[in-house]
């Protein structure tokens, strides 16, 4: 796959309000080539594509350093529809389609062919009438260049999923020019048969002379059938390198390759785990929550562990806090200390002895509005009575014990705040968080379940927050179950880590696991895998 | 400069215009020719008169509900209980003011309470447009008791058409039963000693205690409320549905308690208006009823989303102290004999409904 590229993006930097999010990074693709392009998390492959597409989000914030060209020339693209005019598609995670229109005015949305009619010939072409015939025939001939036979007149909102995502290629293969193609996760939402079948049907697009770049994070896919690929690892190039030359373990291993630092400085404490004891087990456990599915998750938490749930955005650790809770409907089974949860019942977890501390914290974490005093006592006080005062048919709030606990919670947790009486609102988000938990301990919790304890916190509050955590766990013997994007944070607190893919645990690993074996558990397969059947995706 | 800041954010801008517009209004009264003394009469007489129906508004708010434009409900609720303790002391052949007060009430809180519990049912299914659902609930409840006013078998002569025989006067004086039974000093004098303090005058201003006493109680069992278990889970699930969810507290359980709450204010709230004022309103009198609460209450300073029993206080004295004191001084300005003191009268209480939607931000609330 020699000759000029089609694409080449050189020296690409950004920031975003002084985060330095991408730092000259080179992307290059060429004609029929399949450049996968890898990274964990916020390695920088959005804002990369964003700024391939001209996006309103990278201009509004200063735009980016370095150059792109298209075919040996150097272009700028200022929005959305110039990259269009440049050649470049984009094949979208989420379906943009309109699902009450056929497959056909689907393809062809917005480059409509007309004829001109009576009207148009005095108010212009937006009235001219649709040309069926000719749209049809095209919409025709894009299915077919990707290996498609269905009915092009047939409603989009019925088809399967798999589908839908075909006839969102076909709209891209059908303007005219295209050059390049992005694929954005494209088979993340597609069964095994459905993504084997796009997987072909981008070859097919490659051979005819097309560039696509490919974003995944199943390192197999990119094995498969990408030629070339980008790794990148928090905003900077680590390799540009031909598949041929790479197998799964490198790659993960690269993808993830950090040192673990350690985040917190609790001096080991010597703590007996009682392996007999199953604090917390999920069996069959599945959550329907949309965007972070759970499907039939097996797994189990020891007594006194503090055990991490890892893995990529969207494959469904979220999930199982939420499914917990009881925020969104559940199957399967949870067993505290192996006392079966009954989660269509609204709050069975936190009567059983659970707490928790939400990934969204100004959405399901704190009452904005209202007191730091309020939230902090607001759970414990209705789930189990405390703080409340007997004044007849009333109990009322005591705002005296109240006053004095919520006190005790600032300074344990160093909630940096005019008093108890500052409205949630305006805290910082370190100190949000650290309201959050506070409502969290003053439930006394013997398990205590927290998801992205850390998300947008500045590094002195992630380290008090945890700090505290493992201190709580050292003293009182609380489980603690952390839920977390960042993986260096789990390693560098957590007895086991569960890497979430695709809604199961795909792999438990101990912290001083290699980089290479989290890289690999979050593309949903296994070391041994890796090594032994790795290649026979190859063909 | 930045205390009078500070000043004007916590008391919002609206609060101060109209307050000022207020007092302007009360400066100017004597030089129109109206008695100082009864402008504060008035003043003090429509505050209590609608205390108890603004105070309807916090519970709704609170529990997530938004504002309650369908308090017509409740006040029909109270206009049955009303009527029916009416009927029954006719029934009875005897003339007993304060059994007929504590009969409606006991006839209304109830009926309310059913009346409230479905109502929230159906409030719970129609979540996100609550206060356009509540408007016409309200509007359709006033349709339905006229009815209801047509077709109860009444028979007492102060209640019904004196020539049909049949089917509710538009207005019922309540002269023989509790009207001014708590607030007007010529009603109270003809009580026994011991409740004469219920209504006085002091220098020339009349002093309707026992109603203003009666609202402040309400109030107080409010802000009680409010605070207690119960209370907080509503608040909580009027704030943030899903904080709440994930404290285990169902947050429908929550908004009916609430819409029940502030039905049954309602009903009592419109049995303390009638006794102020001494008749009771059947058929489209109370139409508009939940739209002066509304506006109330939002210039008091709450928002679709927070209320206080503060608002309550504030609002309901701002609004219906310019209510009162502008349109005397208006008539004054006006050519004599036209109507236009009343088109007038239109046009500042809807302006002020509408300027309060407009602000539906209190002053000191910044969202981000």
């Amino acid at each position: 796959m020699e000759g000029p590229p089609i694409l080449s993006m050189k020296g690409i930097s950004k920031e975003f309000f002084g985060n330095q999010v991408l730092k000259n990074v080179d992307l290059i693709a060429r004609p029929g080539e399949i450049h996968a392009l890898v990274g964990e998390n916020g390695a920088g492959k959005s804002t990369l594509m964003n700024i391939l597409f001209g996006m309103p989000v990278i201009h509004s914030t200063g735009g980016f350093k370095g150059e792109i060209e298209i075919g040996g020339e150097k272009v700028t693209i200022a929005n959305p529809h110039e990259a269009m005019n440049h050649g470049i598609g984009m094949v979208h995670q989420e379906f943009m389609l309109i699902p009450d229109f056929s497959i056909t005015e689907n393809i062809k949305v917005g480059r409509e062919i007309g004829k001109p009619t009576m009207l148009s010939k005095f108010l212009g072409s937006s009235m001219d009438i649709l040309d069926r015939r000719a749209m049809s025939k095209d919409a025709q001939n894009a299915l077919s260049r990707i290996g498609m036979s269905i009915e092009d007149y047939v409603k989009v909102a019925g088809l399967p999923i798999g589908y839908k995502q075909f006839v969102e290629i076909a709209r891209e293969i059908d303007k005219t020019g295209i050059k390049l193609l992005v694929f954005d996760e494209p088979t993340a939402v597609l069964t095994e048969s459905e993504a084997e079948r796009l997987l072909d049907i981008m070859r097919r697009i490659a051979r005819q002379g097309i560039a696509i770049i490919f974003i995944t994070h199943r390192l197999d896919e990119v094995l498969a059938v990408a030629d070339s690929l980008t790794i990148l690892r928090d905003g900077e190039l680590i390799e540009r390198t031909m598949t041929k030359d790479m197998t799964v373990v490198e790659i993960a291993g690269k993808m993830i390759g950090r040192k673990v630092e350690r985040l917190v400085d609790v001096a080991d404490t010597v703590r007996e785990l009682d392996d007999d004891t199953v604090a917390l087990e999920l069996r069959n456990f599945s959550v329907a929550m949309p965007g972070e599915q759970v499907s039939q998750m097996d797994v189990s938490v020891k007594k006194g562990e503090i055990f991490g749930f890892g893995g990529l955005a969207g494959q469904g650790k979220i999930g199982i806090i939420n499914g917990i809770m009881g925020l969104y409907p559940s199957e399967g089974d949870a067993l505290v200390f192996g006392k079966k949860l009954q989660l269509d019942r609204l709050g069975d977890a936190l009567r059983n002895g659970m707490a928790f501390v939400s990934e969204d914290r100004r959405g399901v974490g704190l009452l904005l509005n209202e007191s730091i005093e309020r939230n902090i006592i607001f759970s414990s006080m209705q789930i189990h009575n405390k703080f409340l005062w007997k004044r007849g048919p009333f109990s009322t709030l005591n705002r005296k014990q109240s006053k004095e606990h919520a006190l005790k919670m600032i300074r344990l947790l160093d909630i940096r705040c005019t008093g108890p009486n500052q409205k949630s609102r305006s805290l910082s988000g370190g100190n949000q968080q650290k309201v959050c938990l506070a409502r969290a301990l003053t439930m006394d919790p013997n398990i205590l379940i927290v998801a992205e304890p850390t998300r947008g916190i500045d590094i002195g509050a992630k380290k008090l927050v945890l700090e505290h955590l493992v201190k709580l766990n050292a003293e009182k013997g609380v489980t603690i179950v952390i839920i977390s994007s960042e993986l260096v944070e789990l390693r560098s607190v957590c007895d086991r880590i569960a890497i979430v893919a695709e809604g199961k645990v795909s792999q438990i690993l101990p912290p001083d696991a290699s980089d290479a074996a989290f890289g690999l558990a979050m593309s949903g397969m296994s070391i041994h895998d890796a090594e032994g059947e790795g290649e026979v995706h190859h063909e | 400069m930045s205390r009078t800041k500070d000043f004007v954010m916590r008391i919002g801008w609206p609060r101060l215009i109209i307050g000022l517009f207020f007092v302007l209004l009360i400066v100017v009264s004597p030089f129109m020719g109206l008695k100082l003394t009864d402008v504060f009469s008035d003043v003090l007489r429509r505050w209590a008169m609608f205390g108890v129906l603004v105070l309807a508004m916090v519970p709704g708010v609170q529990s997530g509900i938004g504002l309650n434009f369908g308090v017509s409900l409740g006040v029909v609720a109270g206009l049955i209980g009303s009527t029916s303790a009416i009927e029954l002391s006719y029934r009875q052949g005897v003339q007993r003011p304060w059994a007929d007060l504590g009969f409606a009430l006991l006839i209304a809180i109830p009926l309310a309470a059913i009346l409230g519990f479905l109502y929230g049912l159906l409030l719970n299914r129609v979540k996100g447009s609550e206060m356009t659902v509540s408007t016409y609930v309200g509007f359709s409840a006033i349709a339905f008791s006229n009815i209801i006013w047509l077709s109860l078998p009444f028979k007492s002569g102060v209640l019904v058409w004196p020539i049909a025989g049949e089917g509710m006067r538009n207005t019922i004086n309540l002269e023989q039963s509790f009207g001014g039974l708590m607030s007007n000093p010529a009603v109270v004098a003809g009580l026994p000693r011991g409740l004469r303090w219920l209504a006085f005058e002091v220098g020339g201003v009349v002093i309707p205690l026992g109603v203003i006493l009666f609202f402040l109680a309400m109030c107080f069992l409010n802000w009680l409320f409010l605070r207690s278990k119960k209370g907080i889970a509503m608040s909580a699930a009027g704030e943030n549905t899903l904080f709440t969810r994930s404290n285990a507290i169902n947050v429908d359980h929550m908004r009916i308690l609430g819409t029940m709450i502030s039905t049954v204010l309602g009903a009592v709230g419109i049995i303390m208006y009638a006794q102020i004022f001494g008749f009771l309103q059947l058929y489209n009198a109370p139409l508009m009823m939940g739209f002066q609460c509304v506006a109330a209450v939002l210039i008091g300073g709450a928002t679709t989303r927070r209320a206080t029993i503060t608002n309550v206080l504030v609002g309901t004295l701002l609004f219906q102290g310019i209510l009162t004191t502008a349109l005397p001084v208006i008539k004054r300005l006006m050519p004599s004999g036209s109507t236009l003191s009343e088109v007038l009268r239109i046009i500042i209480s809807n302006g002020i409904i509408l300027y309060a939607l407009s602000k539906t931000k209190g002053g000191n609330q910044v969202e981000k």
